[in-house]
């Protein structure tokens, strides 16, 4: 699906904000969001129906697929705005180039090796045997 | 001017404590019923439940000001006044969704 142009006419002519680049990229941001939104209110809204909050009711939940697939898109997606919204902060603080970089390129580890060591949990849970 | 700083900061709260709690809590359940035990009893200790009130606020408000944000996104509520209840809504909505859940599971728990 292409979005087609999404720059507007003053970013044209004055050129790029502090992130250097991307109007689709804040599209994404924005839809990214909007599901972030309707994944927190099933995760809420699932905590507060289970029967119980013990190791084996969640691994149970989490075992099944309707635990497990919505659970990974939540850490997914969770991991990838809390890493843009985080870069937008020290775009707007960390004004040396070479140390804006260095700190996207620590936030982006971070948050690479947070996600897969949630992910990696996951599937344990989602493929394990429950005790 | 404040709402927009609470945005950063709560969202800075919720990426890091947030992920690290999803990432402990994920691996405790993956890990077997003693581990959760330990993760559960720090979870539910005074400054675990003080933390996880404080995230659920965070969340909240984070929320309710993303949405406002959408909604000044599609370039609406620019009005001097409609701004201004806009973003003193969200404090509010915040901190009574925020009461309203803990005093669900409180209540629940008793």
């Amino acid at each position: 699906m292409s979005r087609g142009d999404s720059s507007t006419p003053l970013g044209k002519v004055r050129g790029l904000g502090a992130a250097r680049s991307g109007g689709g990229h804040w599209l994404d941001e924005r839809i990214g969001s909007v599901a972030l939104i309707l994944l927190s209110v099933w995760l809420l809204a699932s905590l507060l129906m289970l029967p119980a909050l013990d190791q084996k009711t969640l691994f149970e939940w989490l075992h099944s697929p309707l635990g497990a697939v919505p659970m990974a898109l939540f850490v997914i997606l969770s991991f990838v705005h809390g890493l843009e919204g985080m870069k937008v902060i020290v775009d707007d603080y960390v004004h040396d180039e070479g140390n804006r970089v260095a700190c996207h390129i620590l936030l982006l580890f971070a948050a690479i090796g947070g996600a897969a060591f949630a992910l990696f949990a996951l599937a344990r849970i989602a493929f394990g045997v429950p005790a | 001017m404040l709402v927009s700083i609470l945005h950063r900061v709560t969202g800075g709260a919720l990426t890091v404590a947030g992920m690290a709690l999803l990432c402990w809590w994920l691996i405790a359940i993956a890990a077997g019923p003693e581990a959760y035990a330990t993760f559960s009893a720090v979870a539910t200790s005074p400054l675990g439940l003080l933390v996880l009130i404080g995230l659920s606020w965070a969340f909240f408000q984070h929320s309710f000001s993303g949405l406002r944000h959408l909604v000044m996104d599609i370039g609406a509520g620019f009005e001097l006044k409609t701004n201004k209840s806009m973003a003193i809504a969200t404090i509010g909505a915040s901190l009574i969704a925020t009461a309203a859940l803990w005093g669900y599971i409180l209540g629940v728990s008793r």
